[in-house]
């Protein structure tokens, strides 16, 4: 019993974890309709920014993951230009040459990740991280709920931006009817650039959770391709609050399958999870 | 016109088959059968991928599934009852038909990006069964014993470079036999505008059924002799995503409104791999698998025979 309730506290930590990586995505795709599967490679590639200013500079990662921000928000915005430029504009099947484009691009951070610093796990070292707190059975990391309080604390701002401010509620408006704001004047594609470059510029910190939590290796983007369109597609396409709901389902469904059956199943959990979400309800549990 | 269009098919399969014979039976060197065998797995992984991605416009990532059970297939067969590689292949077939069965009764009706990120959900659920699978070496990988070899050959990796010359010949024709038929002509009518092609009586979703059935038997069919080319087979490597990505790419530069496009494309990047594995090293071959992939979607979005003939690309004009 004891057994299943660490695994539950463990796992709703982690699912707080799995919305910070996962609600860039939410954005990008689930409201701008961007087949964006190299989500989680910009995510493995902030983890290594963050590795390496640690690394030569002893930068908290957490401050790190600060510093790339902006990098990452303009990286964001170059990236939808190159995409509307070319798909969206001409418009032609831009869904299939829209996959194939991303995970082009993926396959690409993955190799120039391993050209760089090879195929070995990288962690960084902060005075938080190795140490954990015990509450009579079961231990809880540090790094795990430094992670949880940041990733909370993110994904509620990007929930509170998008539903307060001026420029949240017109990102919103434009993945509702693009057409009718470009006639009160507005323009769209700077709209949806803006928003790209957000969800991307979420990810310098997610990024730096990423490595806090566990040590990275450049493939590890696969594993998280499952679990961010799982979290989105759980949450019903671009609804930031069902984001945290759904990740913190899949959280706690890998953790308690972790601690049952043992890490080898662990992969297959969060596909699992998306196939069963899209064949029974594929407008996701806060669906439209 | 078209009668004759088939007896130069036919000729130049008959010239392709007698000359990758021959080669068995001249060239002493085993290297070239080495690079050539993986070549030829590529164009017949790309041609099949077409039938359904090309074709039909559902981009399937799942090919490493199929791939892998093709592999598994084989390897289980050969453990069990040392099954000669006709019968691995025969029956990785089969498995590979009927997985196309299931995961096209299951995904298929899901559009766009939701049937790709369906068909890699697929791939991982299924290469994590395999790892959890004792008997096949779970996530260790098994060891294989090739069988002494046959006849004509004198060593297995010219024996199996023949069979998989025998299996291209077969992917592609019934690739060509597809694009030629009522199928393809429906299949295309579905990928130009499926709702279109529903309301004129097109059944959409059998002849999607139908593509993804006799891709999956190719992809599987195409995975089979791998183990036995490398003697060795596990998971993380038979369901490696690089050959979902691989088959896409070279599907996609050489052009998929024809059958020759993912022959072009497979056979270009194939041997360019080949080459750079040699030369430099294999991050540098995914590195120019990405770039080139990006570079054709962006720039070239009907492939190779795009540039070559100029009609596919009005033809990709008109679409809305």
């Amino acid at each position: 019993m004891d057994l299943l309730l660490g695994a539950v506290v463990l796992g709703v930590l982690l699912g707080c974890f799995y919305a910070a990586v996962s609600v860039g995505l939410s954005v990008s795709f689930g409201l701008l309709d961007v087949p964006h599967v190299a989500h989680p490679a910009f995510l493995v590639l902030a983890s290594y920014g963050v590795f390496q200013l640690n690394e030569s500079y002893d930068i908290d990662p957490l401050l790190a993951g600060l510093v790339i921000t902006p990098l990452f928000f303009l990286f964001g915005l170059l990236a939808y230009r190159v995409y509307y430029e070319t798909f969206e504009r001409r418009g032609s099947d831009a869904g299939v040459r829209g996959i194939a484009f991303f995970f082009g691009i993926a396959f690409i951070i993955e190799v120039l990740i391993i050209m760089q610093f090879g195929v070995d796990q990288r962690s960084v070292t902060a005075t938080y991280i190795g140490k954990s707190w015990r509450f009579g059975e079961f231990r809880i990391p540090i790094r795990q709920l430094v992670a949880f309080a940041v990733a909370l604390g993110l994904t509620v701002l990007l929930a509170v931006y998008l539903s307060k401010t001026f420029m949240g509620r017109a990102i919103r408006a434009v993945a509702q009817d693009e057409e009718a704001l470009r006639l009160m004047g507005a323009n769209p594609v700077r709209i949806k650039q803006f928003a790209f470059g957000i969800a991307t510029a979420v990810l310098g910190i997610a990024g730096a959770l990423l490595i806090i939590v566990a040590p990275v290796e450049p493939t590890l983007d696969r594993a998280y391709i499952g679990r961010t369109f799982c979290v989105v597609v759980m949450a019903g396409l671009g609804s930031i609050s069902g984001t945290l709901i759904a990740a913190i389902i899949l959280g706690v469904a890998e953790s308690i399958v972790l601690t049952m059956f043992g890490a080898s199943w662990a992969p297959a959990i969060s596909f699992a999870m998306l196939l069963a979400v899209l064949a029974v309800r594929p407008q996701g549990l806060l669906g439209r | 016109m078209k009668h004759r269009h088939s007896i130069v098919f036919w000729a130049g399969v008959a010239i392709f088959l007698a000359a990758v014979l021959s080669m068995t039976q001249i060239v002493r060197n085993e290297y070239p059968f080495f690079a050539g065998y993986v070549i030829l797995q590529f164009i017949a992984l790309a041609v099949a991928w077409s039938i359904l991605g090309g074709y039909a416009g559902y981009v399937n990532f799942g090919t490493n599934a199929f791939f892998g059970v093709g592999v598994y297939t084989a390897v289980a067969l050969f453990k069990a009852t040392g099954a000669p590689l006709v019968v691995q292949i025969a029956a990785a077939a089969a498995v590979g038909l009927a997985l196309g069965f299931g995961v096209g009764l299951l995904t298929l009706r899901m559009r766009g990006i939701f049937f790709s990120i369906a068909t890699i959900a697929l791939a991982i659920i299924i290469e994590t069964c395999v790892m959890n699978w004792r008997f096949v070496g779970g996530a260790a990988g098994i060891q294989i014993q090739r069988p002494p070899v046959m006849a004509p050959f004198d060593s297995y990796v010219k024996m199996l470079f023949f069979v998989q010359a025998v299996l291209v010949v077969i992917a592609v024709s019934t690739a060509r036999y597809i694009q030629n038929s009522r199928i393809g002509r429906g299949l295309q009518a579905l990928r130009d505008d499926e709702l279109a092609a529903e309301c004129t009586g097109v059944p959409t979703l059998k002849l999607k059924l139908v593509a993804c059935m006799i891709s999956g038997a190719l992809i599987s069919a195409a995975g089979a002799p791998a183990a036995m080319y490398l003697q060795y087979a596990d998971p993380s490597s038979a369901f490696n995503l690089s050959y979902s990505v691989s088959a896409l790419a070279m599907a996609l530069i050489g052009g998929t409104a024809h059958w020759i496009g993912p022959v072009l494309g497979a056979i270009l990047l194939g041997s360019t791999q080949q080459l750079l594995a040699v030369t430099i090293s294999s991050e540098v071959n995914v590195l120019v698998l990405g770039i080139m992939l990006v570079l054709f979607v962006v720039g070239a979005p009907k492939g190779i025979i795009g540039l070559l003939r100029p009609r596919y690309r009005l033809r990709a004009g008109g679409k809305p």
